[in-house]
């Protein structure tokens, strides 16, 4: 077919695409690369500049904490990345899907039912791991029930989970009206993101658990880009998309369980590390994407710290910032791409 | 029978305000309505404004919800699927960090305003982004609220006014006295206002082009439709906090019962809004007797059961 | 062969196809026809094991399509609907290189690269193919996508009004090249067709459906009729004779 490039207009387009892929040649090997290289520098920067006093003490604190923000980082880019991919839009988050509520609910009725002291006492693998498991049944509760349906659509599922997400809001705000302010004080600070504030006994679990979760999800990262194609596309290409769908959920689940049990809710973090991982790799693939979502969630992370630590003395604002930040790119996003 | 359908649901409409009138933490009657000086100003105190105020409060919601749905030509949008009380709230809150003296009155105009431009900001985006399904609109109006109440959040935790704000979020008429509801009212005037612009809202909703080619003003009939959306919310808002899903869940079940006429559903939706608050509010005030469920919280499990069973319907008929 | 076994089709109360049984034999040009509503997405989606038939059995090869796995048979049948919406900016042969999935989980091989480029050259994309999609026109991206399902390697090929979208030169140029798949490579192609006279020109068989039924099918000698096709399309047709060709005329 000799209808390409013999003329001019068709020559154009051809043009600009080279001059594109110029301006952005670097190769992908390079680009991850250099996340890597930055992501260690504001690690190391977050757990050795600016100590002031002992040493060991400060350095194990701030290890806890490094902890933490890896396993905080790397469940929400790596979820809200697959998310992203199943659900074929790249402007939503897991929180949609009213993870979120779920958390903010439970925590509300632990604290109206036994009262403010219950929070501190009940802290403890146990309860991570019923926390865990509520949330991942939640999931498959509605995920079940909606496919189980001829027509399981995605963005039924979605609205449906927007609105439970709503409706557990509201009664989460009913009780906490009938907390006394010394309560709710207690459990505003498991309601807002609390990085530094974190659990050690939970990283060992919540850290396996992540890196378990993470095995499956790079076991299946070919077949995640088979996914960007779309439902028909892919069963063509003999993905079992049903299956596949389920399982990813679940999978997500299990992510954002953890990161919430450990950091509290978030709802732009996800987003922000997802859109500029996929613009620093400059492709779809999983291969690339997924790491590169980790490490820079990693960078936001120490390097945030760092500098609100060090350069605004305003160290427990790092994850009010990101939402902030996060929301904001999110708008803009939206307007600029013109689609959800 | 159809003609008598509708005195029918009005007489089953007062039935309701009429219970609602009589039940409560203090015990009036009938009798001693006429013969008891106290239980009369009581009455007229308390139990009244509180049962108007939710008759006003339910038509509110749910006028803005038929509103809303025909200006943006979906089912599944209304104040707080589309991120307009969370902006109502915003003001709220903006307000009384500024002044915190303000009257009610100046509160409910900044709710108002605020909601106009959220109710705004939603068609802006709305009609910036190409949407490939129904559901999508309200999950783009409730990530617009979600950004918005980050907003509030977090003002709200650095001004120590978290459980404040959680307070007059889940709202609840229990607090509803003679003094407070008036401006409720105004309520009754933009359902008044609907009634009569019912067809020109249902033209703007198909679009600018289609409005301009039919010789309608289309940016005048959308700023009217979202004030009317903007002072029922803000209002709403300040007097009794956010009732989810009321301006979704009634006229989708009319509609569904009745066909898509807007204008002689509307009684249907007013009646059967105030019967389904009337009803929320009752059932909150009798099961944890003598303590109450607000009817916020109520119509806040009733309505979202109901909504996802819509949904789930809808989705047996069309490919949403 | 693909053989389908009381096929049928349902929405509540609504049934949109069936029960319908047939076989189509392997090799050659098979074009499915008839009006709208009748049925041929719905009959070719549920061969190609994207509708889940509400009963019924379809077996390709003697692989039961909806029970094997879905791999297995991805390496035996490929099928295509018409224009796919995704997000991902993806070049011609990164699409192109998706059709290799089946039989490397994603992992090319040199054999593999060798049937992209050979899918590429069949449909004449190789200046094309560092492309994105969302830079082609959609005669283009249709080119591109049947390149993938070329690149499947796959027995059978099913797709789905590939000529929708294409303007007279490029519809003319799509059928020569699934003739020339059938020819050369020896594929089994059903395709949907809303043009009579293409399917004519360029299929073996016609299979015509109404009403979700199977109304007739065969030859297109014996299909090409003016009761036949009077009948199936429920609009007055005449056939006449052009260059040797049965051609049908309806325009009036």
């Amino acid at each position: 077919m000799s209808d390409t490039p013999m003329t001019a207009p068709s020559l154009a387009p051809t043009s600009a695409a080279l001059t594109k892929q110029a301006r952005r040649g670097m190769p992908v090997a390079a680009r991850l690369a250099v996340a890597a290289a930055l992501a260690a520098a504001s690690v190391a920067a977050f757990l050795l500049l600016f100590i002031e006093g002992s040493f060991d003490f400060a350095f194990e604190r701030r290890l806890t904490v490094f902890g933490t923000m890896v396993v905080v980082a790397f469940a929400q880019a790596v979820a809200t990345v697959v998310f992203q991919t199943i659900t074929h839009n790249r402007l939503l988050t897991p929180s949609i899907m009213g993870f979120d509520a779920v958390y903010i609910l439970m925590q509300t009725l632990l604290v109206s039912v036994f009262g403010g002291r219950v929070l501190a006492a009940t802290d403890g693998l146990p309860k991570l791991i019923t926390q865990t498991l509520l949330m991942v049944a939640f999931t498959m509760l509605l995920f079940g029930w909606l496919f189980s349906g001829r027509r399981g659509s995605l963005h039924v599922l979605l609205l449906v989970g927007v609105v439970l997400g709503l409706a557990f809001r509201s009664l989460s705000d009913f009780l906490q009206r009938l907390l006394s302010p010394a309560e709710y004080d207690v459990l505003s600070t498991r309601l807002f993101g609390r990085l530094s504030t974190a659990e050690p006994e939970y990283l060992p679990l919540a850290g396996g658990v992540c890196l378990v979760v993470g095995a499956v999800i790079w076991w299946r990262r070919y077949r995640l880009d088979t996914l960007l194609l779309g439902q028909e596309t892919a069963t063509n290409l003999g993905i079992t998309h049903k299956r596949e769908l389920t399982v990813l959920l679940l999978l997500v689940s299990v992510l954002i369980a953890m990161s919430t049990a450990l950091a509290g809710p978030m709802t732009f973090f996800g987003f922000l590390t997802a859109m500029l991982a996929y613009q620093f790799a400059g492709t779809h693939r999983h291969l690339i994407v997924l790491p590169m979502a980790f490490l820079i969630g990693l960078i936001t992370l120490t390097g945030g710290q760092f500098v609100m630590e060090h350069v605004f003395y305003a160290s427990g604002m790092l994850t009010v910032v990101i939402e902030f930040l996060g929301g904001a790119i999110f708008l803009a996003h939206l307007l600029r791409k013109g689609s959800l | 029978m159809r003609r008598l359908s509708l005195p029918l649901a009005v007489l089953g409409v007062l039935a309701l305000v009429t219970v609602s009138l009589f039940v409560g933490g203090y015990d009036i009657d009938l009798r001693s309505l006429f013969t008891d000086p106290d239980d009369r100003r009581m009455f007229l105190i308390s139990r009244v404004p509180r049962t108007l105020a939710l008759m006003l409060a339910a038509a509110a919601m749910a006028v803005s919800g038929v509103i809303m749905q025909m200006l943006v030509q979906n089912r599944f949008v209304e104040p707080t699927t589309t991120g307009t009380s969370e902006w109502a709230a915003l003001g709220v809150l903006l307000l009384t960090l500024l002044a915190p003296a303000a009257s009610p009155l100046v509160k409910m105009g900044a709710a108002g305003a605020f909601a106009f431009v959220g109710a705004l900001v939603f068609l802006f985006v709305l009609g910036r982004i190409a949407l490939r399904s129904q559901v999508i609109v309200p999950i783009v109006g409730i990530m617009l609220g979600a950004l918005v109440s980050a907003v509030t959040l977090y003002i709200a935790s650095t001004t120590n006014l978290l459980q404040t704000l959680a307070t007059w979020r889940s709202g609840g008429f229990s607090s509803v006295v003679r003094g407070t509801y008036e401006p409720l009212w105004v309520v009754g005037a933009i359902v008044v206002g609907l009634y009569v612009a019912a067809d020109r809202f249902t033209i703007a909703g198909l679009g600018r082009d289609t409005a301009v080619s039919l010789g309608l003003p289309y940016r005048r009939i959308l700023f009217i439709g979202l004030t009317m959306v903007a002072l029922a919310t803000g209002v709403t808002t300040v007097v009794v906090g956010f009732i989810p899903f009321l301006g979704l869940i009634v006229p989708n079940l009319v509609s569904m019962a009745r066909g898509d006429d807007v204008r002689t559903n509307l009684p249907w939706v007013v009646l059967s809004s105030i019967a389904l608050m009337i009803a929320c509010d009752l059932v909150g005030r009798v099961v944890v007797f003598p303590m109450e469920i607000p009817a916020t919280v109520v119509l806040g499990a009733v309505g979202a059961l109901v909504f996802v069973t819509m949904i789930l319907r809808q989705r047996g008929k069309v490919h949403v | 062969m693909i053989e389908f076994t009381d096929i049928r089709k349902s929405y509540g109360q609504d049934t949109v196809l069936g029960p319908v049984s047939g076989q189509i034999p392997a090799g050659g040009v098979t074009s499915l026809v008839g009006p709208n509503g009748a049925g041929k997405s719905t009959l070719l989606t549920i061969i190609g094991r994207l509708t889940e038939p509400t009963s019924g059995r379809v077996t390709v090869d003697g692989l039961d399509v909806h029970r094997a796995k879905s791999q297995e048979v991805a390496r035996t049948l490929s099928v295509l609907r018409q224009e796919n919406h995704f997000t991902a900016r993806v070049t011609v042969r990164e699409l192109v290189a998706f059709g290799r999935f089946p039989h490397s989980r994603g992992r090319l091989t040199p054999a593999c690269v060798a049937k992209i480029d050979e899918a590429l050259e069949f449909l004449h994309l190789g200046d094309l193919q560092h492309r994105h999609l969302d830079q082609l026109s959609g005669g283009q991206r249709q080119r591109a996508y049947v390149a993938m399902v070329v690149a499947q390697d796959t027995q059978y090929v099913l797709l789905d009004e590939p000529l929708n979208n294409l303007d007279m030169k490029h519809s003319v140029r799509m059928m020569g090249q699934l003739r020339r798949a059938a020819d050369e490579l020896g594929k089994t192609v059903v395709l949907i067709v809303h043009d009579i006279n293409f399917a004519a020109t360029y299929s073996d068989r016609i299979v015509a459906l109404r009403e979700g039924q199977i109304a007739a099918s065969g030859t297109v000698d014996a299909m090409m009729r003016a009761e036949v096709l009077t009948e199936v399309f429920d609009t007055p047709v005449q056939i006449h004779e052009v260059d040797g060709n049965r051609t049908a005329v309806y325009f009036r």
